[in-house]
């Protein structure tokens, strides 16, 4: 087993490290190059050669990203310019970071708590009206853009019906900050009505990016639940006179879920393409909108960091998942 | 993506036992519909010819069902991929004939005259203008279905592109395995491991100026890395196989197993990919054009800007952004419906 997370953890090593080459040279070839994006357009000449000799740009390339890999690993990435003016890029991407994670668990919470048992009944009666319809709807949660559903939420439940806050992820209420997580913040100091205006920013977002990870999770279920059902064991399990709970919790269950598992992990990059687009239509002040501010605003600085934690971030979740997956089936550590 | 679909020929095998000769038929049979009708080149060399000539009289001896023949003949009494089938070719059909169909110039304000910003800034439906206009005072009808023009082009573009990026890393990957194959799946790797819309975006802020184009190659590097992987998983599946076995031992070349015997069966899979990844393509688009990523000639109309242009308007007019979002739904159903029901009958598990 620790072999197994030692050799993974090399090769998640190798990834960071070509990132780390790739986001280099994206940056050195972003239009106008780091010096105009800092500068502006209209620098003289000497000021760019001045510049450009403080940041050692004139230096040989691989000097220069030892030099970037180094203020990376401090993380330094630069101040922002477009998000919020002044503020250093590692900050940013500290502050808003929480709120994504805030959102995109609930989401998957959401999706896990729909999805598995839809599939599992789905499975059990396979043909069913109950089947078909729910095929459908995820086919049809698949063809629907995330921001259309989140625009249709937003306009039935907080413009139309004034049910739910459109925008943000908290009143202000002066609440005291002291993990981020706002909901948890609220919870720790007792300050119930800081946890009630959180939770209540996060239900429209959550439940529109809900629907990337259900209709995944949901297809998954059913289909390895079909698969389980007719397994050998399971009909041994029924033969033997177990009652179905047991079958369904221990036999069945148990190793359908196993698929579900991957599909998590790898679910985690469109959850974040799926955290831009949310975020934006709700303002929802996480690093999904903080990359379209950044990208719109060209401001570098921020863009940088977020991208390499967007890749950092995936990369560890799906590792986690491998992890966990060699917990829960012991013949993935031999393969 | 699932590993069902990475191999259907495989499991299509030991569904016929161990018999030598019927796996050989059938293997003759599958990929004769591809192979058949294409004349012997005449670079091909001896050995090649011989077993060009084999594999069809084989056929010609007993005919066999193809793995496609014996999906069309499920997909023909399927009504999902009908539907899903009709869609696509309206879709296509009216992009095509976009410029005739369109009732009004799309490009023209005619209403501009009923636009008061204050007051009225969308002019409603009237005769002639059934869906009303938008904020410039042009026929939105007119530009919806002008705009399914630019979503297919953008969306054959980008998955041609991302087909022939993966096709070319897959080759390169899965038929010469060893170094090749691992450099190559590290980069396919890292390339998965940037989520699709913080990549595109990366790549669309390379570009100094936004254009239709910085959306089609953002879209078409996201799709790379897929089907590489997919490519890559159906030729390893192979190199092992009895055909290629074969071919190796009759002395064809390397490059001719890969392209005559490789890539042709892998391609069921790949297919299927494709119509999905159409979808996704589409989708994508919009949602791209959604965050300011696409074309700023806002003039031309495409259904994702439309959407992204109506958030303006959202409050009093949210019919602005129903009919574009509406449209894309339907096409990426459309798409998605047949690409499901193409894998569903590509895959030997559920030919029963």
């Amino acid at each position: 087993m620790l072999r197994y997370i030692v050799r993974r953890l090399v090769q998640l090593l190798g990834v960071v490290i070509i990132l780390s080459m790739l986001l280099f040279f994206w940056l050195r070839s972003l239009p106008g190059g780091p010096v105009n994006a800092m500068l502006g357009e209209r620098a003289t000449p000497e000021q760019v050669a001045r510049f450009e000799q403080v940041l050692g740009l004139d230096q040989p390339l691989h000097i220069q990203y030892v030099r970037y890999m180094g203020r990376i690993l401090q993380g330094e990435f630069g101040t922002s310019t477009a998000v919020l003016p002044g503020a250093d890029a590692m900050d940013i991407f500290l502050a808003r970071f929480p709120a994504t994670i805030e959102l995109t668990s609930t989401a998957v919470i959401i999706a896990l708590l729909v999805a598995i048992p839809l599939g599992y009944f789905a499975a059990r009666r396979h043909g069913s009206w109950l089947d078909n319809l729910s095929i459908v709807g995820s086919l049809i949660g698949i063809a629907v853009p995330v921001f259309f559903t989140a625009f249709l939420l937003k306009y039935w439940f907080a413009i139309e019906l004034g049910w739910l806050p459109v925008s943000g992820r908290q009143d202000n209420l002066g609440c005291t900050r002291i993990t981020k997580f706002f909901i948890l913040d609220g919870l720790l100091t007792r300050e119930w009505d800081c946890s009630v205006s959180a939770l209540k920013h996060l239900i429209l977002p959550s439940i529109a990016l809900a629907t990337i990870p259900f209709a995944v999770i949901f297809r998954i279920t059913r289909a390895s639940v079909l698969d389980v059902l007719d397994e050998d064991y399971v009909r041994t399990a029924r033969a033997k006179g177990l009652t179905a709970r047991i079958i369904r919790g221990r036999h069945v269950l148990r190793n359908a879920m196993l698929p579900v598992l991957t599909i998590i992990g790898l679910q985690v990059g469109s959850l974040l393409a799926g955290a831009i687009l949310t975020e934006s239509v709700f303002n929802f002040p996480g690093i999904g909108e903080a990359l379209v501010t950044s990208f719109r605003g060209r401001d570098w600085g921020v863009l940088q960091i977020l991208v390499l934690m967007a890749a950092v971030v995936f990369v560890l979740v799906n590792l986690l998942v491998d992890i966990l997956y060699a917990v829960v089936d012991p013949r993935v550590r031999t393969r | 993506m699932s590993n069902s679909d990475e191999n259907p020929k495989k499991s299509l095998f030991s569904r016929y036992g161990d018999r030598r000769k019927a796996r050989i038929d059938e293997l003759a049979a599958m990929s004769a519909p591809r192979t058949a009708p294409a004349p012997v080149p005449v670079g091909a060399g001896g050995p090649a010819e011989d077993l060009t000539v084999h594999e069809s009289g084989t056929i010609e001896e007993k005919p066999g069902v193809s793995l496609w023949q014996s999906a069309w003949h499920r997909l023909r009494r399927n009504p999902v991929f009908l539907l899903g089938l009709t869609i696509t070719v309206v879709f296509i059909l009216v992009a095509i004939f976009a410029p005739w169909i369109a009732p009004k110039d799309p490009l023209q304000g005619y209403l501009i005259d009923k636009v008061r910003p204050q007051s009225n800034p969308i002019p409603g439906p009237e005769p002639g203008f059934p869906l009303g206009a938008d904020h410039l005072g042009r026929d939105l009808m007119s530009r919806l279905i002008a705009g399914s023009r630019q979503t297919l082009i953008v969306g054959v573009l980008a998955t041609l592109g991302g087909f022939a990026g993966g096709l070319l890393l897959g080759t390169l990957a899965g038929a010469f395995g060893g170094w090749v194959d691992s450099l190559v799946m590290r980069a396919v790797d890292v390339m998965l491991s940037i989520p699709s819309l913080v990549l595109a975006l990366s790549i669309g802020a390379l570009a100094a100026r936004p254009s239709q184009w910085t959306l089609i190659i953002a879209i078409a590097v996201v799709q790379v890395p897929i089907f590489a992987r997919l490519l890559r998983g159906s030729m390893l599946a192979q190199r092992s196989s009895d055909h290629v076995l074969a071919a190796q031992a009759l002395g064809i070349r390397r490059s001719a197993i890969v392209t005559r015997h490789m890539l042709p069966n892998a391609m069921g899979p790949v297919i299927v990919q494709a119509t999905l990844a159409l979808a996704v393509s589409i989708i994508d688009a919009a949602s791209l054009s959604f965050i300011g990523l696409g074309n700023p000639d806002q003039r031309i109309p495409e259904w994702g800007a439309m959407l992204g242009q109506s958030q303006r308007f959202i409050y009093d007019n949210p019919h602005l952004a129903y009919y574009p979002a509406i449209c894309i739904i339907i096409v990426a159903l459309g798409f998605t419906l047949m690409g499901e029901s193409l894998r569903e009958a590509l895959d030997p598990k559920t030919r029963r």
